[in-house]
């Protein structure tokens, strides 16, 4: 059982992460360049699950997975089956939830990037794709590996969320946080202190590493 | 300067939870009270307040939940569980008071839809999409639900079908949510809704849903034991059968 979930929560964390990264780049890219009035609006909407409850989310997520409301409904007429209680249920809310982590350190380190070497690419005749993967990614790489970094453990730590859409199905939705939670309820000790040692190593190790990697680019 | 506004604010604070506590230890009655339980005692304590002008201060979540914090020294004077299992538990730790345990309630099991058409065990069968539980190993609804299919040797055919709750409250919210068309549910959850909605498991299908509860040793409160006198009185015990239960007497 314990290994379905850790099983699980590492594939929902790597196809979050993997969606966030791709989807993440050009919208971090977007807002760094963006002029428009509406940027802090986009900014809030994308920074809103840093302060938002995750229940809250949630919440709304149920009721947008709801056969009975229009979103839910699409996706039963694509897919034939519910969003709610599914894998791909759990992976559209881990994106929402975790888009912040991701998408932040990237449209600050894009920030800070030097635009005047964009320029010269650009007046060397580089187009603007070009300019991107030879010169942006290149030069932003530590903030892409902490973006991951960071959405990969913070999908491995989500609960309310899961547990509000989830369903506690084993191998389809039940999570590592929802069977330490599980556990808990059930006065299963053991089994808690496995999960939440293992977690609480896995954060640290990840923290340590991310650490060591900002220290050795500040002293470059 | 920014240390000094810190240790203003936290004096403050400070401040003002030693003037808040005393108003919260008053005469009050502190229940840790199974979730699946508190709309019903929250019109009984109302009663109860009225009746000897005290207050009655309701905590609730699931019974695992309540146990662990009582376990862990929390401040309650009467634990109202959703099961026998966590009062006999809380007895063998010797955290009650001797020969307090007592049941006050039964929990009835009811197969809930929210489409129109008619529901009976021949439904349960029948059906294909996926079923709404409460967790079997975390709430007792679930284990009534679980022992329901396996006596109608329909457990293992809804394997990858239950969708399961964390407890009996969220399985309700699964399904009045329009995520999961059935669903088994606690009875006092869906007695507003059309009756042909709901079927009602026969009793013999699942073990007693036996809800016990226990007066607390670490309490001082003598309302408590007063308050486990009101909740068995006929009285009480026939609001708690008009409410989907069937009572303890």
């Amino acid at each position: 059982m314990l290994s379905a979930a850790v099983w699980l929560t590492l594939k929902l964390a790597l196809t979050t992460t993997l969606i966030l990264m791709v989807t993440g780049i050009p919208l971090a890219w977007k807002l760094s360049t963006m002029r428009s009035r509406l940027r802090p609006v986009i900014e809030a909407l994308v920074g809103l699950p840093l302060v938002l409850p995750p229940t809250v989310l949630g919440f709304y997520l149920l009721l947008a997975f709801s056969p009975n409301n229009p979103p839910g409904q699409l996706w039963l007429s694509i897919t034939g089956s519910t969003l709610a209680f599914s894998f791909s249920g759990l992976v559209v809310a881990s994106v929402l939830y975790s888009l912040p982590f991701v998408v932040q350190p990237l449209q600050r380190s894009f920030e800070q990037l030097d635009h005047g070497l964009l320029e010269a690419a650009a007046m060397l005749g580089a187009r603007r794709l070009d300019r991107f993967m030879t010169i942006v990614l290149p030069n932003t790489q530590r903030a892409l590996l902490l973006a991951a970094c960071m959405g990969f453990a913070h999908t491995v730590g989500e609960f309310g969320v899961v547990l509000m859409i989830g369903g506690n199905i084993p191998g389809e939705t039940q999570v590592l946080s929802i069977a330490l939670f599980d556990a808990v309820e059930t006065q299963q000790f053991a089994t808690a202190h496995t999960i939440a040692g293992g977690l609480l190593a896995f954060a640290m190790a990840l923290l340590v590493v991310l650490y060591s990697i900002d220290r050795r680019g500040n002293q470059r | 300067m920014q240390s000094k506004a810190l240790r203003i604010v936290l004096c403050g604070l400070a401040l003002l939870t030693t003037m808040l506590s005393p108003i919260a230890n008053a005469a009050n009655l502190r229940l840790a009270v199974a979730a699946n339980f508190k709309p019903v005692i929250d019109e009984l304590a109302k009663e109860f307040e009225q009746q000897h002008d005290s207050k009655v201060l309701v905590s609730s979540a699931s019974s695992g939940t309540l146990y662990n914090q009582i376990s862990n020294g929390a401040p309650f004077d009467l634990f109202l569980s959703a099961d026998a299992e966590r009062p006999a538990r809380l007895e063998q730790d010797d955290l009650i008071v001797p020969g307090s345990r007592e049941p006050y309630a039964y929990g009835r099991l009811v197969l809930w839809s929210t489409s129109d058409s008619p529901l009976s065990l021949k439904t349960l069968e029948e059906y294909k999409g996926r079923l709404a539980i409460a967790n079997p190993a975390l709430a007792p609804y679930g284990l009534a639900a679980q022992q329901t299919l396996e006596k109608m040797h329909l457990w293992q055919g809804y394997q990858g079908r239950l969708i399961q709750g964390a407890n009996i409250q969220q399985t309700w919210q699964f399904v009045v949510s329009g995520n999961v068309s059935l669903g088994l549910v606690a009875k006092s959850q869906v007695m507003d809704q059309p009756e042909s909605h709901l079927l009602e498991i026969p009793e013999d299908y699942y073990a007693p849903i036996r809800q016990e509860l226990v007066l607390l040793k670490r309490s001082k409160q003598p309302l408590a034991k007063i308050f486990r006198d009101f909740l068995l009185s006929d009285t009480s015990q026939a609001y708690i059968a008009n409410h989907g239960y069937r009572p303890a007497k």
